[in-house]
């Protein structure tokens, strides 16, 4: 039943990943490349009627983790309180960004809501990175100092950072070098899948450009994954341990890699939305690489002292579990039909929506 | 250990009174929306659809608000209290995971046909999607007070050695007393929330003499839609809750009442007076005898227990707090009452539109029922100090035990901050659009 939740948990969070991956993505392409006016209209109308119901993702996966996971929802929320809740106001930032825009026009107001759009979307795609890279990572479950735990072994807490930025300290901070290096993985690989998403999505001047801009970034992406990887031997001296374990587990990497290199081909694409099918490709396997290395833990120890926080230490009591299953299948059910709902009403093209007018 | 648990109490108290200004209106909102589109489909008449639209449009600035202040309150459970979501997370969080996939789901993913895809799908559909949203939101505040209950009344549990709650009957979480009352009483509450802001700016229009065709159906729609409201809050689900607090914490019964000593006889009810808690006694008080036992009881000489009859330690923290929280919630429920009241005799006598100081009295009564329904969500939650869970586990006990309150101040300033700014924003968008007015659909 535990590995049920886990499944479920991780499939909603990677197509949290994907889904408001590529609103985020949409954000940075806009604060970097959206200069004209027309432009930005385009990559809001993109995204506007989806990244409310995508940011809902999110919500969910925390209600799965607090009911499934108990333990592992407190000890990582309070662990890692202040970038949990930095990220809620950057959350909030973005949100009024997107929704407050359109209500006056006036280009000091415009102005204004497009850099907290922009500028917010950046930070969380690097938030989300770091906090991938901490749970790869580990954290000093019970605060050991000297072999003694200053807590109960599943609590801890995380400083944002410590002086040396090494992810071997003792005391460690969340944002190290090692750390870092996958946010600022998440901010490349998010704004190649939102070009991606934009260029499928709309009719904009902009594609032409945006597919230079993936052609582009995808080489960085590239290069930034191959020193990840090398550098996870120093984190993990034997990372991949579960894939001698289970051979099957290969699959994941390979779909990472086709996506990777699927997109090189940006330029010659047939058909628009093949770009955002590769860069999604390339998340859903990297995350599925990243969570299949570590696995059955959800939060390892770097301690001897304290156990790492396991899908089976972690998870809340088997009555509950079972009877969840009910009620999660019809949701999950209606959630699939709302979605497509949504999806087909809102096909095509978007460039004429009018999102935010009044 | 009470200072180290103040700043997580002040944040959750702080975030989740500014998150719930916004929801109390979503959810009357939504249904009085629905009734305007529902009024067009039927009688064709342009006026209803445009006022769809105009509520639409504070709806969506609205609901984005709602949705932005209330992430954090998911996130709080985990950040700030910890030890709680441990412990019971196996049961609170069902109910929590089961609002995120039903109600939040339906709410997004129609809302933003609702707002964007009327051209798109024609008018029944978006009539259905209209009722999809206000069925999401009042799933939203379902399960929301399904968990409440369970804090309050628990059920369906059992307790393990290692202090964990564990759920053994899901269905008892859905089957709970306290459940019913709680939920129709807080429902009339944002009904009426969204009836006077629907009636304030009818009498706003009305009193500028602009957009007074509008102005009439919102005052009208206002008026009738709160009547009904106010007097459904206080009875029977007003009444039925007061009735579950007398039963099953009868300790909070007391501090809300302001009951110190226990009377021979029958208890009186307090109407005005100072609880205080050094001295055990109220200052000032005017009561009317006997009344508060025939009120839960139904007989005049019922003994209701006072405070002083029990440990100090199960007292509620914030006695007078609870008290006034308590008396704020009924003394503005009685007087919407009789302010809606007069305002149906004045539109039954066609004479409503003229009366100017009651349109002027609906105006001024806007902030009022925000207060009130805090007051009410006040008294539910003070009422349970010093438990997270009734007789249970204390709140002390709940918080996350390695964050330390610099950093929980340190968040708690901005959040503040951070509302403060919503709240500006709030106004001035909405006072925009009020000021502008509905659109009349151009006649082709």
């Amino acid at each position: 039943m535990e590995l049920f939740w886990y499944i479920v948990l991780m499939t909603m969070l990677t197509i949290y990943v994907i889904l408001d991956g590529y609103d985020f993505g949409a954000g940075i392409i806009h604060l970097f490349f959206a200069k004209k006016e027309r432009d930005k209209k385009a990559i809001r109308n993109a995204i506007g009627p989806f990244w409310d119901a995508n940011e809902v993702w999110l919500i969910a996966v925390g209600g799965v983790l607090f009911f499934a996971f108990p333990t592992l929802y407190a000890s990582s929320f309070s662990g890692f309180y202040l970038p949990l809740i930095m990220i809620l106001w950057l959350l909030i930032f973005r949100a009024i960004g997107l929704e407050l825009r359109g209500q006056i026009h006036n280009s000091m107001w415009e102005a204004i809501w497009d850099k907290a759009f922009g500028i917010s979307s950046l930070l969380l795609a690097l938030f989300f990175g770091i906090a991938l890279g901490n749970i790869v990572r580990g954290v000093n479950l019970g605060m050991v100092t000297d072999g003694v735990s200053a807590h109960e072994p599943h609590f801890f807490f995380l400083p944002l950072w410590n002086s040396t930025f090494s992810p071997h300290a003792e005391h460690l901070g969340i944002i190290d070098w090692f750390t870092l290096l996958l946010g600022v993985i998440g901010v490349v690989a998010l704004a190649i899948h939102g070009a991606n998403w934009i260029i499928f999505k709309t009719n904009s001047d902009l594609n032409q450009k945006l597919k230079q801009v993936v052609f582009n970034l995808n080489i960085v992406l590239l290069i930034l994954v191959i020193i990840s990887l090398f550098s996870w031997h120093i984190i993990d001296p034997k990372p991949f341990h579960n894939f001698v374990k289970y051979p099957w587990l290969w699959i994941f990497p390979i779909i990472t890699f086709t996506g990777l290199f699927g997109l090189f081909k940006v330029k010659s694409f047939k058909k628009d939305g093949f770009g955002f099918l590769f860069s999604t490709l390339f998340l859903f396997g990297g995350l599925a690489t990243t969570v299949s290395s570590i696995f059955p833990n959800l939060l390892p120890s770097t301690n001897n002292v304290n156990p790492s926080l396991t899908v089976y230490n972690a998870a809340a009591h088997e009555y509950g579990l079972s009877v969840g299953v009910y009620w999660f299948v019809i949701a999950a059910v209606l959630v699939a039909i709302y979605m497509v709902i949504q999806y087909r009403v809102f096909k095509g093209k978007m460039d004429d929506v009018g999102y935010g007018e009044h | 250990m009470e200072d180290m648990i103040f700043y997580d109490r002040m944040q959750f108290a702080f975030t989740i009174t500014f998150h719930y200004l916004f929801p109390q209106l979503t959810m009357g909102l939504s249904l009085m929306i629905v009734y305007f589109k529902w009024r067009f489909l039927r009688t064709q008449i342009d006026k209803y659809n445009d006022a769809a639209k105009f509520w639409m449009k504070i709806f969506a600035l609205n609901f984005a608000m709602g949705v932005v202040t209330g992430i954090p309150m998911e996130f709080q459970f985990g950040t700030n209290w910890a030890k709680f979501s441990e412990l019971t997370g196996g049961i609170i969080g069902q109910t929590l995971a089961m609002e995120g996939m039903f109600s939040f789901f339906l709410e997004s993913s129609f809302l933003g046909l609702f707002l964007f895809g009327e051209k798109l799908m024609g008018q029944k559909l978006h009539f259905l999607t209209g009722f999809l949203v206000f069925l999401g939101s009042w799933a939203s505040g379902y399960l929301i007070i399904a968990t409440h209950s369970w804090m309050q009344y628990p059920v369906g549990y059992e307790i393990l050695e290692n202090g964990k709650f564990v759920l053994n009957n899901f269905g008892a979480l859905f089957s709970n007393p306290w459940l019913m009352p709680a939920f129709l009483h807080n429902q009339m509450g944002s009904l009426i929330t969204s009836s006077f802001v629907v009636a304030a700016v009818g009498a706003f229009y009305l009193l500028n003499n602009k957009h007074s065709e509008f102005g009439k159906l919102f005052v009208k729609t206002g008026v009738i839609f709160g009547l009904v409201a106010s007097i459904v809050v206080a009875f029977p689900t007003g009444d039925w809750m007061a009735k579950n607090v007398a039963i099953h914490q009868p300790v909070t019964f007391a501090a809300m009442e302001g009951i110190f000593e226990t009377e021979d006889g029958g208890a009186e009810i307090i109407l005005i007076g100072q609880p205080d808690v050094e001295n055990k006694k109220l200052d000032n008080k005017i009561a009317v005898p006997n009344v508060l036992s025939f009120l839960t009881y139904q007989r005049w000489d019922a003994e209701i227990k006072g405070l002083n009859e029990f440990d100090e330690s199960v007292h509620p923290t914030n006695i007078p707090g609870l008290y006034y929280s308590y008396h704020i919630m009924v003394g503005l429920g009685t007087i919407f009452i009789g302010l809606l009241l007069l305002a149906n005799i004045q539109l039954f006598r066609k004479k409503l539109y003229e009366t100017k100081w009651i349109l002027w009295s609906l105006m001024f009564m806007l902030p009022f029922p925000y207060i009130a329904n805090t007051a009410g969500w006040y008294t539910a939650e003070l009422g349970r100090q010093p438990w997270l869970v009734y007789n249970l586990l204390r709140t002390v006990d709940g918080i996350s035990p390695t964050v330390s309150s610099g950093n929980t101040l340190f968040t708690l300033l901005g959040f503040i901050g951070l509302y403060l700014l919503l709240g500006l924003l709030f106004i001035m968008l909405a006072g925009k659009i009020i000021n502008k007015g509905p659109e009349t659909t151009k006649q082709i």
